[in-house]
């Protein structure tokens, strides 16, 4: 049996899965839930000082839905806690004291005063949590009073800030960056250089979601106005797949340890961070759709994962998918797959066929000898993987390396060795180095 | 006041909450969230099957992303640009042998996208909005008859209306539907459906109807002729197949099915209808189901069809089939009628002989039974009478039905023809429907030429 239990800069937790700080975690009544629940810790609502923010009293939430209504995208213009910091600290006490084997992180955001941040570590020390995130990440709302993404868009600041609070505690620091940003690892950079412990990744993707066409109005619509709000769920796994691998690729802070954050909604999904470098994940739309209760998924899934392949602990295949990542021009030229349709699998809706024809290379027949039937055309196929994307049925569609004979396509042999675009002829780049 | 155990024929046999509860619609509507779900389970196939399954060739894969994208009307106008009985076909259609069957789903799971019920979705959204979607093109100056208002000569008519013809329904019944109006079961077509979309079509405008007109009575198809620059003939089959047995005029209570049914759907009040306590229906068609489902309906205890095949034979369904044995009716097969018994001038039982296939041909095995019968339903199927078309000379039948070319071109210059009097014909409302838009297309061109 796996053994999933997570030691994170030091913080022990007894599975990887900690809920994101956002309104899961806002109050003792739903943390507590969340543990009994099986939830391995929580980053918790973010803090602020000064009187608390107020939130809209209208719709908060947004979303775009796949088929049968199923939630795909989330968006979000709620701001950091709006309940008394006293209140907050005394509950996170409580529940840390009660739940002492679960992990619990304060989520801060005060103004970009190194007072401001000295007195709310100071107060937060006092709750006896494991560590703080800097919420650097909030794209609505506190950005507007340069806080949240306002600090993370900019290197400097995020340095800054977390120098001071390195400097002012003795708890691990974890600085919660903004995809809202062209290279996630400039703030990752100034994070490390700040003496960050960890980052975490990534917040909400400042996003419109829909417009309602009755009112004209962007939606959700409060009193007839609509704002841009922070997109997370499903949808934004890939973005925040890729930064986290631009992070752990990066020379500067490849050791620099990441919790994931972005649509992690199934054991898989958790198991793509980790395999990408992560040393944990943080859930919350997937809990925001379905509640405490799939983080049994989450734990049963990832430890069959696990014990099928051989895997003892979390550390023992975290980072393995990393340095399988290259850059386009270093991916094999000669490596060739053709389109295979398993013809007993096939249900003949030609989707295949009709995607190929639009939209491709015209490599999938819809007939043979007069007759309903969706074959590829080596020929024509150049192994693009649309076919199987769209195809309904599971394992119908596959891409079979090919290793034997010649491609019909192109006249080569396919088992050319390897070779890539640096060296092509037709790369100018690679003339100019011979 | 009769009750389901009173011998003879009999009204009255349920309570007025079993007769509303019995001829409520079989298939409830789809709600809204019902629609859309299963409208998601489309995966808007290329050249799609269940489309080329479909005598209209609706586009049922646009129309049903039309549903799922909350855009109902046009999902409705796409129906009916292809099938203006597109409401009616979806009540009615053997959607189980058509479009669902063809469904890639049926292939992969056994469960079809529920195509007619989505089609019903859209067209009675679109009917509960009170829209017309076709607008009549400019006045064309012609004039075309139809002779006959059944599904054929309605869609004949709206889509020669629309094209800018002055179209006239010569009807020889008081209701324009045809069977729509006087053949189908009364629960697949509740709330006066037939009367809602006869309605609904002629709202196009440029029809003139008149009903209690037929051929060879007040309207001649020569005279005809001459004042119209078209005639289409879709008149269906006002005969019956008879049994040929001893009593059959004679004996009271036994009566044809499609009689018995039309009267039915026309009954304002069914608990008036009479009803046999041992009813016995003989055929293996839908008239055959449609009756004997609709007799224990009224509170027959006792209701056999007997067909003289098995049941893969039926030419009902096995999806009908399923129906009428859910409904409590009892199908036996492999028996065909021997004679009418009866006492009193009323008939009393059926004595049937056994058949079986024997070298690939139906014979007698000479076992036989008999089965009690106050009440006996004919469905052994329905003739085309070609009474007023000036004889079978004129118009050239083949199989006793009128002969048609692809465009549904009689043998007769300036005649069209379409629906079930047609030779080829699928008895179907959907095929009579593709007929009358086809001979509609066919009169437009022969008139612009």
């Amino acid at each position: 049996m796996a053994d999933l239990r997570s030691n994170f800069l030091g913080i022990k937790s007894p599975n990887p899965f900690w809920l994101a700080s956002a309104p899961p975690t806002d109050r003792e009544t739903n943390v507590v839930r969340a543990f009994k629940a099986g939830w391995g810790g929580v980053v918790w609502k973010t803090l602020g000082d000064g009187d608390p923010i107020v939130n809209v009293s209208g719709p908060r939430y947004g979303a775009i839905h796949s088929s049968d209504r199923r939630l795909i995208g989330l968006n979000n213009v709620e701001l950091i806690t709006d309940r008394p910091l006293e209140i907050n600290l005394q509950e996170i006490k409580k529940v840390k004291r009660e739940w002492s084997d679960r992990a619990m992180i304060v989520s801060l955001m005060v103004p970009c005063e190194e007072k401001n941040w000295a007195d709310i570590l100071k107060r937060v020390e006092e709750t006896e949590c494991d560590g703080v995130e800097l919420n650097f990440g909030c794209p609505h709302g506190m950005s507007e009073r340069g806080m949240g993404a306002a600090v993370g868009q900019v290197p400097e600041y995020i340095e800054m800030v977390t120098r001071w609070c390195k400097k002012h505690t003795r708890m691990p620091v974890m600085v919660k960056l903004t995809p809202n940003i062209t290279d996630i690892r400039f703030p990752a950079r100034a994070a490390h250089n700040g003496g960050a412990d960890a980052v975490s990744l990534i917040n909400t993707i400042t996003s419109i979601m829909t417009v309602d066409l009755d009112q004209m109005s962007p939606w959700p619509v409060i009193d007839g106005h609509g704002t841009h709000g922070g997109y997370c769920g499903p949808a934004v796994k890939p973005i925040a797949l890729n930064m986290v691998s631009q992070i752990g690729r990066d020379p500067e802070t490849r050791n620099l340890p990441i919790s994931a954050i972005g649509g992690v909604t199934t054991w898989k999904d958790a198991a793509d961070f980790i395999a990408m470098g992560a040393g944990n994940v943080q859930v919350c739309t997937a809990v925001m759709t379905y509640g405490f209760k799939i983080v049994e998924e989450m734990i049963s899934g990832l430890s069959h994962f696990m014990d099928e392949k051989g895997y003892q602990t979390i550390d023992d295949f975290r980072g393995l998918a990393l340095p399988k990542f290259a850059e386009w021009q270093h991916l094999n030229l000669n490596y060739v797959v053709k389109a295979s349709i398993d013809q007993d699998l096939c249900i003949s809706c030609g989707r295949c066929h009709q995607v190929c024809e639009d939209t491709s290379h015209q490599a999938i027949t819809n007939q043979i000898d007069g007759k309903r039937k969706f074959v590829v055309k080596d020929e024509e196929c150049v192994g693009c993987n649309l076919c199987a994307i769209v195809c309904p049925i599971q394992d119908c569609i596959t891409m079979v390396h090919q290793t034997k004979g010649t491609d019909p396509r192109t006249g080569f042999a396919y088992d050319r060795p390897y070779a890539n675009w640096t060296t092509h002829p037709n790369n100018p780049g690679a003339h100019a180095a011979e | 006041m009769g009750s389901i155990r009173a011998d003879g024929i009999q009204a009255g046999r349920l309570t007025p909450a079993d007769y509303e509860a019995n001829f409520s619609d079989i298939h409830a509507p789809l709600s809204k969230h019902e629609a859309i779900v299963e409208s998601e389970r489309c995966y808007f196939c290329h050249d799609a099957p269940c489309q080329t399954a479909c005598p209209t060739s609706i586009d049922i894969p646009l129309f049903i992303r039309e549903i799922a994208t909350g855009n109902d009307l046009g999902a409705a106008e796409t129906i009916l640009s292809a099938n203006i009985m597109g409401g009616m076909c979806a009540r009615v259609c053997p959607t189980e042998t058509l479009c669902e069957e063809a469904c890639v789903r049926e292939h992969a799971e056994g469960k079809p996208v529920k195509i007619g019920l989505l089609q019903r979705h859209a067209t009675d959204e679109l009917m509960a909005s009170g829209k017309q979607p076709f607008k009549r093109a400019p006045s064309t100056g012609k004039k075309v008859a139809v002779i006959g208002g059944g599904p054929a000569g309605l869609a004949c008519a709206h889509k020669l209306a629309e094209l800018g013809h002055a179209v006239t329904i010569f009807e020889s019944k008081d209701k324009l539907g045809g069977l729509n109006e006087y053949g189908i079961a009364a629960y697949k077509s509740t709330h006066d459906f037939a009367q809602r979309e006869v309605d609904f079509i002629l709202s196009i405008g440029g029809i003139e109807v008149k009903t209690k007109h037929a051929l060879g009575c007040n309207i001649d198809i020569g005279v005809l002729r001459k004042e119209f620059d078209a005639v289409f003939v879709g008149v269906g089959l006002s005969g019956v197949n008879k049994l040929g047995l001893e009593g059959e005029e004679s004996l009271s209570g036994v009566i044809d099915a499609v009689h018995y049914i039309a009267e039915l759907r026309q009954a304002k009040d069914l608990s008036k209808l009479p009803v046999g306590r041992n009813v016995v229906v003989i055929g293996g068609g839908m008239t055959a189901i449609d009756a004997a489902v609709q007799s224990k309906k009224l509170g027959a205890e006792n209701v056999t069809v007997v067909y003289r095949r098995g049941q893969p034979d039926m030419k009902a369904s096995a999806y009908e089939q399923e129906v009428a044995q859910t409904n409590g009716v009892t199908l036996k097969t492999f028996a065909q009628p021997a004679a009418l018994l009866g006492e009193g001038g009323k008939v009393s039982a059926v004595r049937f002989d056994e058949t079986d296939h024997v070298s690939g041909r139906l014979t007698t095995t000479g076992g036989h039974y008999t089965l009690p019968a106050d009440m006996v339903l004919t469905a052994i199927g329905q003739l085309f009478v070609p009474d007023g078309l000036g004889g079978a000379d004129a118009l050239a039948l083949e199989a006793g039905r009128i002969k048609v070319d692809a465009e549904r071109r009689t043998s007769v210059k300036g005649i069209w023809a379409g629906g079930d009097c047609v030779a080829d014909g699928q008895d179907l409302t959907v095929a009579a429907v593709e007929d009358g838009k086809q001979a509609a297309l066919s009169i437009h061109h022969a008139l612009n030429s």
